[in-house]
């Protein structure tokens, strides 16, 4: 009963908020609302039982979204000084959002002791229940039989970060910008870098 | 699944592997200035990985001996052929490379990055994953990680706009091509419920669903778009054009050599109980592609763009091979394969050792009017090279084309190979074209620059195998390329 209840609870918000997310004005609340969509859609998948792909929808998507949010910030012309000005109008609906996501982490983790939903089948049989849970299942095929894929993959991703760097990076060239020495400009005193003048009236001065 | 065997069989793998991963040390800390002794470490790291194929080629190797990793990886005669090319290519591409980044062609630069050698590396890594795979995963992290450095390669002279230019637009079409591959390897997955070549090849067996159909058209889609065949050959041209001119030599050979590879296995392999569907659709980008080469090659005034249109065309010759769909067939596009790379890379090579005094290279036709005065050794080479691309007989580009055209007609597929005969005449023309403005123009400006020792001995070498004097090569190319065919149709 606990897992039909959560079902539909997480399944109306993904739905309503992937829609808020097309619908809001403003993009950094698209963003916010994507937040939410990932979240609920970690959530189902907790319900079915796959919990590994539940932690990477909420770490690689909610973590990149937030990185995504960041770049959102900076590249587009926002008003910060408004933006804190609404704070106090938005605060209700924050807390309101702040509470729907308590309430959502209470229920997944009930749903989730009650056991895991029912999957079907196509010729509508109930799928067996693996004995491993899937981070170990996963694991086992990743870093057993799939080890060779694992690894080039790594590679895959080591030139990808060659070719960032040899296409962006600037060595900074020599002699353009000294670099800071701390101790040396601790170590120098007023009388190195002043002189007092007492010069005659309408003369000016020597330096 | 035992380990130690599987890394015996990938052993020229790993030792690319490790050579990437410490002559890229080597390349942070050294800097640029160590361009060029990591490039030198480089060649001789891939002649060793060549080394190493050399027992398996001699003796040829298929059979269940040859699985590594419980079936992902396929290290049999055929890709020990391949592979051995793509070294060899690969080693051409590090070889010219010094001499022209250090130019004033290479633009305002005029240094050679340390990351090269170490991007030709990882390319020639993946293009080796590629040809030896036997698992659609296998399969796609190969020709990613192929065409990963490839992009970074089209645009490493980063303060030149036409490699920016090509680099992106490669990456944007790739990207979608990968996607189309990915699309079609997902459907065959989801109708045949497996990713290995072998449980593709069984699901496929017997009447074909629609579904399992749409799957075998966006793998071979995305496959032709890697090897540049018609219709997905537009963006040949501009990155061949805008690439700076060792990754272009390099871009027409290595990754030709494992695309076309790595499409005859899957096409034979996987799709191999069902001929009749891939058959007419490899003949059509065949044909297609002679066509289109040789018609879009007429009116280029750029020498890269010319050759990258004789570089679609020639593909359209190699898929011939493989639309005949036999065991000849597949031979005859090997012995081809062979042969275009050493003319590919010798026209590329002749090309980068044309430059004007201030070190800048000639590109347009205009360029190379009268060079038989200038430079005759050039231009003789550069004869040489258009000749035997034009498939004129003493040369070995006309045994390529006639082995091909025999293993087409011995099939009983008449009517295709006359069209592509038909089609070759087409593109003689600027072949011809080419040699005529080099011997019977008025020399324009003064052709000088020195070319180092490097370029000479390439140029010398592909001269010579690609001369008559290449028929001495042929018994035993006939022989190891046998053997390769003999091992992609295999069967336990």
């Amino acid at each position: 009963m606990i897992q039909a209840i959560a079902f539909y609870f997480f399944a109306t918000i993904v739905v309503a908020s992937a829609v808020m997310v097309i619908m809001a004005k403003n993009p950094v609340h698209s963003v916010l609302w994507l937040i939410m969509t990932f979240f609920n859609a970690a959530g189902l998948m907790v319900l079915v039982g796959a919990e590994f792909i539940a932690m990477l929808l909420v770490i690689v998507y909610v973590g990149a979204v937030a990185v995504l949010f960041l770049f959102v910030v900076m590249m587009l012309d926002i008003d910060f000084a408004e933006m804190r000005a609404g704070f106090s109008r938005n605060a209700p609906l924050g807390l309101v959002i702040a509470a729907i996501l308590l309430a959502e982490l209470l229920l997944a983790v009930g749903a989730y002791n009650a056991g895991g939903i029912q999957l079907g089948s196509a010729d509508g049989s109930a799928m067996q229940a693996a004995d491993t849970s899937n981070i170990e299942a996963i694991g086992a095929l990743l870093y057993g039989r799939y080890i060779v894929l694992f690894e080039i993959a790594g590679i895959i991703l080591l030139v990808a970060m060659i070719g960032a760097i040899v296409l962006t990076f600037q060595p900074p060239k020599p002699g353009a910008r000294a670099r800071q020495d701390v101790g040396k400009q601790v170590r120098r005193r007023p009388e190195d870098a002043t002189v007092m003048k007492n010069p005659e009236i309408g003369q000016g001065v020597e330096l | 699944m035992d380990f130690a065997a599987s890394f015996a069989l990938i052993a020229p793998e790993l030792l690319l592997t490790g050579a990437g991963l410490v002559l890229l040390l080597v390349a942070a800390w050294g800097g640029d200035k160590s361009a060029r002794p990591i490039a030198i470490a480089a060649a001789a790291v891939l002649f060793g990985a060549g080394i190493m194929l050399v027992p398996g080629l001699h003796f040829g190797v298929d059979g269940p001996a040859t699985l590594a990793f419980g079936g992902l990886i396929k290290v049999d005669s055929f890709a020990l052929f391949a592979k051995a090319l793509i070294y060899l290519a690969a080693i051409g591409a590090l070889m010219i490379a010094h001499a022209f980044f250090t130019s004033a062609a290479a633009g305002t630069e005029r240094v050679m990055r340390a990351e090269y050698p170490v991007l030709i590396l990882f390319a020639a890594l993946g293009m080796s994953i590629m040809v030896s795979a036997n698992d659609f995963m296998t399969l796609y992290l190969g020709l990613e990680l192929n065409s990963l450095s490839a992009y970074v390669l089209a645009a490493i002279l980063r303060r030149d706009t036409r490699s920016g230019e090509a680099g992106l637009k490669y990456f944007v079409l790739g990207a979608l091509a990968s996607g189309i591959l990915l699309y079609g390897m997902s459907l065959l997955y989801g109708f045949t419920g497996g990713t290995g070549f072998a449980a593709v090849r069984a699901g496929l067996t017997g009447e074909m669903g629609t579904g399992a159909l749409f799957g075998v058209i966006f793998v071979l889609s995305g496959l032709a778009f890697k090897i540049s065949a018609v219709p997905f050959h537009m963006w040949t041209p501009d990155v061949y054009e805008g690439a700076p001119t060792p990754v272009t030599a390099f871009f027409a050979t290595a990754p030709k050599v494992a695309a076309v590879a790595l499409t005859a296995r899957v096409v034979f392999e996987v799709f191999g109980a069902q001929v009749d569907a891939w058959q007419q659709i490899v003949m059509f980008m065949a044909l297609a592609s002679i066509i289109f080469g040789a018609l879009g090659a007429i009116g280029q005034e750029n020498l890269k763009r010319l050759l990258a249109y004789s570089s679609i065309n020639n593909v359209g010759f190699i898929l011939l091979g493989l639309a005949v769909a036999n065991q000849d067939g597949a031979s005859a596009m090997l012995v081809y394969l062979f042969i275009y790379v050493a003319m590919s890379l010798g026209s590329f090579v002749a090309l980068l050792m044309l430059r004007d005094e201030d070190g800048a290279l000639f590109e347009t036709f205009a360029d190379i009017r009268g060079l038989s005065v200038t430079r005759p050794l050039i231009a003789w080479a550069l004869l040489v090279f258009m000749f035997s691309l034009a498939g004129i007989p003493p040369l070995l580009g006309f045994y390529a084309k006639f082995v091909i055209f025999q293993a087409t007609v011995e099939a009983g597929l008449v009517a295709f190979g006359a069209i592509a005969i038909a089609a070759s005449v087409i593109g003689a023309f600027y072949y011809i074209k080419f040699v005529k403005v080099m011997f019977f123009d008025e020399p324009a400006g003064v052709v000088t620059g020195k070319s180092g020792a490097a370029h000479w001995v390439l140029l010398a070498l592909t001269a010579a195998i690609v001369s008559p004097l290449g028929y001495l090569l042929t018994p035993s190319l006939t022989d190891l390329a046998d053997k390769a065919a003999a091992s992609l149709f295999f069967v336990p």
